[in-house]
């Protein structure tokens, strides 16, 4: 029985059966995270005595469990998974892909982290992600690059692109990502996955290190929808600790035994199939829509006609968010703190020292665009061009119950491509921005692979708080087809 | 949008970030990029459009003002470069 590339619901039916014991996998896993992760660099942290001691409690759990008929247990119980860097477990250092933060060890856990937790996951480690989450294919992280599972010349795509590589190497069956302009979908369509942006508000942010308030949301990259709802099952809901966590109930997520989809309208908008697309990723996407039409959906052309300017909002509201957020790494709290006789000095020193030149580009762009006498020009501008990029989806979901569309122009691109260009980075997010402006869901999965070998992913998007039908369709989708199998070959 | 060297080092000194020579120049180009990019939200009429602070549909999430369990010094001393009698040691604000 190959343990190695198990799902998490395959694990979890092992575990609760006795046939393996979260001790026995836990061990596997970490063995070849010490084989392949001084290569590949998902992890920044890995923590082996903290995931024994874990495994450890759950398989005394599981065994009360197979006593026991009464004693209730989560699917999830046992199960192995890694946190990306942003997101804080208690008295595991959290780096957030950046110097200022290198020493910095959490004096408690984020919500999201805690709920996993309690349902008896194992945690294995914090994985690699862009600075602060500045970036879209973790090579701005101040550590190392984390090299794609699938070509190792290539990116895994960002900012959770550790996460994405972990579990395309099977370093983990599935990670907790984060999305604030794309983060989960772009790095799960460049490495094979399938990976959530909830809506905004449906899992607390609460430990996650902040970038853009407004925009941030804690997402999922595992191998199938059906992991994906496991997680999301356990991770919804409001939080007293986040003024931002919606109390609107998580739809039902049980996902039918059939692929039948007639009765589902899945809207296809111009506007994200421009010129510039590479070929096969559009031919592949489109494929793909085909194949949701054999299965039943009705296919319509929606207008999402403010999506251009998605790209310029978000590169005001963002850095604007950012440097606010950022403004709390000062060097006398907590982080970097460079000597200094006052205290502007400390502050200058710190900071110039302590972030990297992304996340001062950003921070920068911020503090422009929120300054006296521009203000109302940028951020106030982009404020009203995001309601109008909102109601686009609100017009469209009248029509449509999904919108399906690619997620990055390109497949996986290599390191050092777009290094002297911060703008033609900004350009990889431009169809997965707009899910964040509007606070939409929207759910990355796998349809096929390029000439080169390397993964296509596509996107489905939903109305408000409906995560329901996103992991519905891409279920139908995975049960007729096999890509979201595939795992790539590592010497 | 071309921001000149002295904008890019007011910016920077707003965002208290010390900057070499040669970042404000490569900033100062790649700022202007950036911007004359942020320029095409221009063309949009939005005189009658109300501005997105949230996505969310908020009613009021205040709770009622009592306090809680919250962090101890003790946590707070494990991160903080200098702390003394349950104070974060600062260097003097001026001479």
């Amino acid at each position: 029985m190959d343990l190695i590339g198990l799902t998490v619901k395959k694990a979890s039916k092992l575990l609760h059966t006795g046939q393996i014991s979260s001790l026995e996998l836990t061990n596997l896993v970490l063995d070849r995270i010490d084989n392949l992760n001084p290569k590949l660099q998902a992890y920044l942290t890995v923590t082996p005595e903290l995931a024994r001691e874990y495994a450890q409690k759950a398989d005394e759990e599981l065994l009360q469990a197979r006593k026991d008929s009464q004693h209730k247990t989560s699917p999830l119980l046992g199960v192995p998974l890694a946190v990306k860097d942003l997101l804080c477990l208690k008295d595991v250092r959290c780096t957030c892909g950046s110097r200022i933060l290198e020493n910095f060890v959490p004096p408690y856990t984020a919500t999201a982290v805690n709920k996993i937790l309690q349902a008896g996951m194992v945690p294995l480690g914090k994985t690699n992600t862009d600075e602060f989450a500045m970036g879209s294919s973790t090579e701005n992280s101040a550590y190392e690059n984390t090299l794609n599972p699938w070509d190792t010349n290539r990116v895994p795509g960002g900012s959770s692109g550790g996460s994405a590589a972990a579990v395309a190497a099977d370093l983990a069956p599935v990670a907790l990502g984060t999305d604030t302009g794309g983060s989960v979908r772009q790095p799960a369509s460049f490495c094979g996955l399938t990976g959530i942006k909830p809506t905004y508000g449906r899992v607390s942010r609460y430990g996650l290190i902040a970038y853009g308030s407004s925009l941030d949301t804690v997402g999922v990259l595992a191998h199938t929808a059906e992991d994906v709802a496991l997680l999301m099952e356990c991770m919804a809901g409001p939080d007293p600790l986040d003024a931002t966590s919606s109390d609107i109930p998580l739809p039902d997520l049980t996902l039918p035994e059939n692929s039948d989809l007639s009765g589902l309208r899945v809207g296809v908008p111009q506007e994200y199939f421009i010129s510039g697309i590479q070929p096969e990723v559009e031919k592949t996407v489109r494929e793909a829509i085909r194949q949701l039409e054999e299965l039943g959906a009705e296919i319509k052309t929606v207008n999402l006609p403010h999506t251009e300017y998605a790209l310029p909002v978000y590169y005001l509201i963002a850095p604007a968010e950012a440097s606010a957020n950022l403004a709390r790494y000062d060097g006398i709290r907590f982080g970097l703190s460079n000597d200094a006789n006052e205290l502007l000095e400390r502050y200058y020193k710190s900071r110039g020292a302590g972030f990297g030149a992304e996340v001062k580009r950003r921070i920068m762009l911020g503090t422009y665009a929120l300054s006296a006498g521009y203000y109302d020009a940028y951020y106030g501008q982009a404020q009203k061009v995001r309601t109008l990029i909102k109601s686009d989806f609100d017009q469209a979901f009248k029509d449509v119950d999904v919108i399906a569309a690619p997620i990055a122009p390109s497949t996986a691109f290599r390191f050092g491509e777009h290094s002297d260009d911060p703008l033609a980075m900004y350009l990889e997010d431009v169809f997965t921005l707009p899910a964040n402006l509007a606070g939409v869901p929207g759910l990355a999965f796998p349809v096929g692979f390029d000439q080169q070998g390397l993964p296509v992913g596509m996107q489905l998007m939903g109305p408000h708080f409906r995560e329901d039908l996103l992991l519905r369709t891409t279920h139908a989708y995975q049960m007729v087809t096999n890509w979201h199998k595939k795992h790539p070959t590592l010497n | 949008m071309k921001l000149s060297k002295e904008e890019v080092e007011h910016i920077a000194k707003l965002a208290r970030l010390e900057l070499s020579d040669e970042e404000i120049e490569r900033y100062r180009s790649q700022l202007s990029d950036i911007l004359d990019y942020a320029d095409r939200l221009q063309a949009l009429d939005t005189s009658n459009i109300p501005p997105t602070a949230s996505v969310l549909k908020s009613g009021s999430n205040l709770r009622k003002d009592q306090s809680h369990s919250s962090l101890q010094s003790s946590d707070l001393k494990l991160n903080a470069p200098e702390f003394e009698e349950n104070q974060f040691r600062v260097p003097p604000v001026m001479e």
